[in-house]
C-alpha cells in the first residue's frame, strides 16, 4: 500500500498518430469545421449535451401548451388534432430525443472515458456517427410540424391499428418513423462503444469492482440498449411495411395481429425505462458520495442492484398490456414487483451513503436529494400499477401519467444535478450556486404542484389524452394547481438558462472543485485531448481521494476504513 | 476478462431461465422469441470473452495490484479528426427521408453513404488524418 503515496507516473503517449502529434496542443481544425470533423469524446459529448438540453425546453414548452390548454375544462388554445400532435411530439421528444441522449450521449460520453482513464471512446469515428444519426433523426422527427398534415399524432406509442396507413395519413407519422430510426442506430451505436470502452480501455489497476458507480450503470445501460434498440427498429420497419408496401403484420384484416406491436413495442419501451434511469441513478450514486464525504454504501451491492435490475427489466414488458386481456398476468406481476427489491436496495444505499456524513448541500447536492424523494414517490406508485387488480382500475387515467412524471422529473432533477456536478470539468467553470438554489426549489415544488393533482384525478378517472373534459368541471381546480406546477417547472428552466447566461466563464472552477473522489477529478478542467497528462495510481473505486487524502484513503471498497489516529494517552 | 464474461454470462443464464418459464407458461411466441434471441445476445460474446480470459494472460486493468507504468505505451490509433462520420449521416439523413418524400431522395443518399464508406475505410488504412 506504500505506492499510494508515490508520486503519480507521468503518463507517455498512449496512442499514435501517423502524421505525429504534440501531446500538450492538439492542432486541426477551428469553427465549425472542427465541430462537423471531430472524433473527440469529449467535444461530442458536449454536442450532445447542447443538442439535447434544447430538446428538453422544445419538448417542456409543449407541455406547457398542454398544461395551458388543460387549465379550463374547455380550453381553446389549441385544436383537439393539434393536441394530439403535442401530447405524441411532447412524449418523443423527451423519451427519444432528451432523457436518452442527455444520459449516453452527453454525460457518459464526456465522463464514462475520464472515469476508467481511457484516452477516447474505443470506436472515436462511430461515436461521431451516433451524433450526427442523432441529431438529424431530431431534425426529422420535429420537422412533421412543417408537413400539411402536421407532425404525428398517434401518441408516442403508435398503437397499432391506429397508426396504421388509414387512420393516421400523412408524412408526418412517417417522418416520426424516420426519425425513430435514425435515433435508434444512434443509441445502438453508442451503446456498442460505451461496453467496448469499459472492457478494454481501463487504467491499470481499474478493475471491473474499481469502476465508478456511474461507469457501472453506464454498462449495464449500454447492454441494455443494444439488448432492446434493435426490437424497436425492426417494430419500425414493420410498421413502415404496413403503412407503405400492403404487408399486415399488425392488422386483423389480413391475418395480422395488432397486439404484435404492442409486444415489441414495450419489449423495447420497458427496458427504455431502465436505459432511462440508470444513467440517472448513477450521476445521483456519484454526487451524494462526494458531498457526503463518504464512499457509496454497500458498492457492491449497489452493482448487483443494477444488475438485478437489468436482468428483471427483460421479462416486464407486458405490465404496460394487463388490459390487453391477452397477457399472462401473475407471470408479469410477479417480474414487476419483483423490480422493487433491487431498486429499494438503491434507495437505502443512497441513504446509507448519506447517514452520518459530512454533508455539503451544494445545488448538485440538493438536486441529488430532491432526485431521491421524488424517484421514491414515482417508485412506490408504480408498485400500485404493478398488481392487475389496480391497473385495471387506473390504466389510461391520470394516475399513470402521475406515476411516470414523478419518474421521469426525478430523472430531470439528477440530470440537473450531473450538470451542476461535472459542468465544471467539461467547461473548466462552476456555474452559480445562488441561482442553481432557486433553480433547484422551483424544480423540486414544481414537481410535486405537478404531479399530486393528477394522482387524484386520475383516482378520480381522468383519463390520459384528452384536450377538453365539458362535463366534468369539478376536475378543473386540480387541473389548475397542476398547470401551476407546470408553470413553476418551466420557471426553474428558464432559471437554468439565466444561471448559464449569468455564470458563462465567470467562475473558474479549477482541477477538483468537489473535493471528488472519482478518476475524473484527477486530470485537468476542461480535461486535456486524450484526457490525462498523469495518473494516479488505482487501488480502491475512488483513486483521486486516495491520492488526495492518503490519511484516509480507501483499503478495501465499499468499505471506508478510515485509519484511526493513535491518540496520545491522557496522563 | 473474467468478470466481463461472468457479467455477460450471467444475465444470458438469467434470461433463459426466465425465456424457458415464460414461453411454457404463457405459449405466446413473440415475448419467448425475443427473450430467447436476448439469451443468445448475451451468450455469444460472454462465452468469446470466457475463451480469451482462459487463454490470455491478465491485462494490467485486470490485476488489482498494477501500476502505471504497467499501461505505458501503444493502445491504438485515433484519428485526430475525420469527416466521414458527418458524410455518412447525411448519408443515412437522406436514404430516411427517401422512405418519406420520395425515391428520388436515395440518390444523394446512396451517393454519400457509398463516399463515405470507401473514404472512412481508406482513413482507416492510413490510419487517420491529422
Amino acid at each position: 500500500m506504500t505506492d499510494l503515496l508515490d508520486p503519480p507516473v507521468q503518463l507517455p503517449p498512449v496512442h499514435e498518430e501517423v502524421h505525429g502529434h504534440d501531446h500538450e496542443e492538439h492542432h486541426g481544425p477551428t469553427g465549425i469545421l472542427k465541430w462537423l470533423t471531430t472524433t473527440d469524446h469529449k467535444i461530442i459529448g458536449l454536442s450532445y449535451t447542447v443538442t439535447s438540453v434544447i430538446m428538453l425546453i422544445i419538448g417542456g414548452i409543449f407541455a406547457e401548451i398542454i398544461r395551458a390548454q388543460l387549465a379550463t375544462p374547455n380550453g381553446s388554445l389549441v385544436s383537439l388534432a393539434q393536441y394530439n400532435e403535442l401530447f405524441t411530439m411532447h412524449g418523443s421528444v423527451m423519451i427519444y430525443l432528451f432523457a436518452g441522449p442527455f444520459a449516453f450521449g452527453a454525460l457518459a460520453n464526456i465522463m464514462v472515458p475520464i472515469q476508467i482513464g481511457a484516452p477516447d471512446m474505443a470506436y472515436p469515428r462511430l461515436n461521431a456517427l451516433s451524433y450526427w444519426l442523432y441529431l438529424t433523426g431530431a431534425i426529422t422527427m420535429l420537422s412533421g410540424f412543417f408537413t400539411a398534415g402536421g407532425a404525428a399524432n398517434f401518441g408516442w406509442v403508435a398503437y397499432a391499428p391506429l397508426s396504421n396507413s388509414v387512420n393516421t395519413p400523412g408524412t408526418g407519422a412517417d417522418l416520426w418513423i424516420g426519425g425513430l430510426l435514425l435515433t435508434g442506430f444512434s443509441a445502438i451505436f453508442t451503446g456498442v462503444n460505451l461496453c467496448a470502452t469499459i472492457f478494454y480501455l481501463r487504467a491499470p489497476g481499474m478493475t471491473m469492482f474499481r469502476m465508478p458507480i456511474f461507469t457501472w450503470n453506464m454498462l449495464v445501460t449500454a447492454i441494455l440498449i443494444l439488448l432492446a434498440f434493435p426490437v424497436l427498429t425492426a417494430g419500425l420497419i414493420m410498421l413502415y411495411c404496413d403503412r407503405h408496401f400492403g404487408t399486415h403484420i399488425f392488422s386483423v384484416q389480413g391475418g395480422g395481429v395488432p397486439v404484435l406491436w404492442q409486444h415489441i413495442f414495450w419489449f423495447w419501451g420497458h427496458p427504455e425505462v431502465y436505459i432511462l434511469a440508470l444513467p440517472f441513478f448513477g450521476m445521483a450514486t456519484e454526487i451524494l458520495a462526494v458531498f457526503s464525504r463518504k464512499p457509496v454504501f454497500g458498492y457492491k451491492g449497489m452493482v448487483f442492484a443494477t444488475l438485478t435490475i437489468a436482468a428483471l427489466s427483460l421479462g416486464v414488458w407486458a405490465h404496460h398490456m394487463f388490459t390487453t386481456g391477452v397477457v399472462l398476468l401473475p407471470f408479469f406481476s410477479i417480474m414487476s414487483l419483483l423490480i422493487a427489491v433491487p431498486t429499494g436496495i438503491k434507495i437505502f444505499n443512497w441513504i446509507g451513503t448519506m447517514w452520518r456524513g459530512e454533508i455539503w448541500f451544494s445545488t448538485a447536492m440538493l438536486m441529488a436529494i430532491g432526485f431521491v424523494v421524488t424517484f421514491l414517490i414515482g417508485g412506490l406508485t408504480g408498485i400500485y400499477l404493478a398488481s392487475p387488480p389496480l391497473d385495471f382500475f387506473t390504466h389510461d387515467t391520470y394516475f399513470v401519467v402521475a406515476h411516470f412524471h414523478s419518474v421521469v422529473m426525478a430523472l430531470v432533477l439528477a440530470a440537473m444535478g450531473g450538470l451542476y456536478y461535472w459542468g465544471p470539468k467539461i467547461t473548466g467553470y462552476l456555474l452559480n450556486e445562488r441561482i442553481g438554489k432557486l433553480q433547484f426549489w422551483f424544480l423540486f415544488i414544481g414537481t410535486q404542484v405537478f404531479t399530486f393533482p393528477q394522482y387524484a384525478l386520475g383516482l378520480d378517472g381522468m383519463p390520459r389524452r384528452v384536450a377538453v373534459y365539458p362535463h366534468d368541471p369539478q376536475w378543473k381546480w386540480l387541473n389548475d394547481w397542476s398547470t401551476f406546477g407546470a408553470i413553476l417547472i418551466g420557471i426553474s428552466t428558464v432559471l437554468f438558462v439565466v444561471n448559464v447566461a449569468v455564470s458563462w466563464k465567470k467562475y473558474p472552477a479549477g482541477d477538483n472543485p468537489w473535493d471528488a473522489q472519482t478518476l475524473e477529478w484527477f486530470t485537468t478542467s476542461p480535461p486535456p485531448h486524450h484526457n490525462f497528462y498523469r495518473l494516479p495510481p488505482i487501488r480502491s473505486e475512488r483513486p483521486t481521494w486516495d491520492y488526495n487524502h492518503p490519511e484516509h484513503r480507501s483499503i478495501e471498497h465499499g468499505t471506508d476504513h478510515e485509519v484511526p489516529l493513535e491518540k496520545e494517552p491522557i496522563s | 476478462m473474467k468478470t466481463e464474461a461472468k457479467l455477460l454470462l450471467g444475465l444470458g443464464t438469467f434470461f433463459g431461465l426466465m425465456c424457458a418459464v415464460y414461453w411454457n407458461w404463457s405459449l405466446e411466441d413473440a415475448g419467448g422469441v425475443m427473450m430467447f434471441c436476448g439469451m443468445l445476445l448475451c451468450f455469444i460474446p460472454g462465452s468469446y470473452y470466457w475463451w480469451w480470459s482462459r487463454h490470455m494472460k491478465p491485462r494490467a486493468e485486470d490485476d488489482p495490484n498494477a501500476t502505471q507504468a504497467q499501461g505505458a505505451g501503444f493502445i491504438a490509433t485515433f484519428p485526430g479528426t475525420s469527416i466521414w462520420p458527418f458524410t455518412l449521416g447525411m448519408g443515412a439523413f437522406f436514404v430516411v427521408l427517401a422512405l418519406v418524400f420520395g425515391i428520388w431522395f436515395l440518390i444523394p443518399g446512396l451517393f454519400l453513404v457509398a463516399w463515405a464508406l470507401f473514404g472512412g475505410t481508406a482513413e482507416g488504412r492510413r490510419g487517420g488524418k491529422h
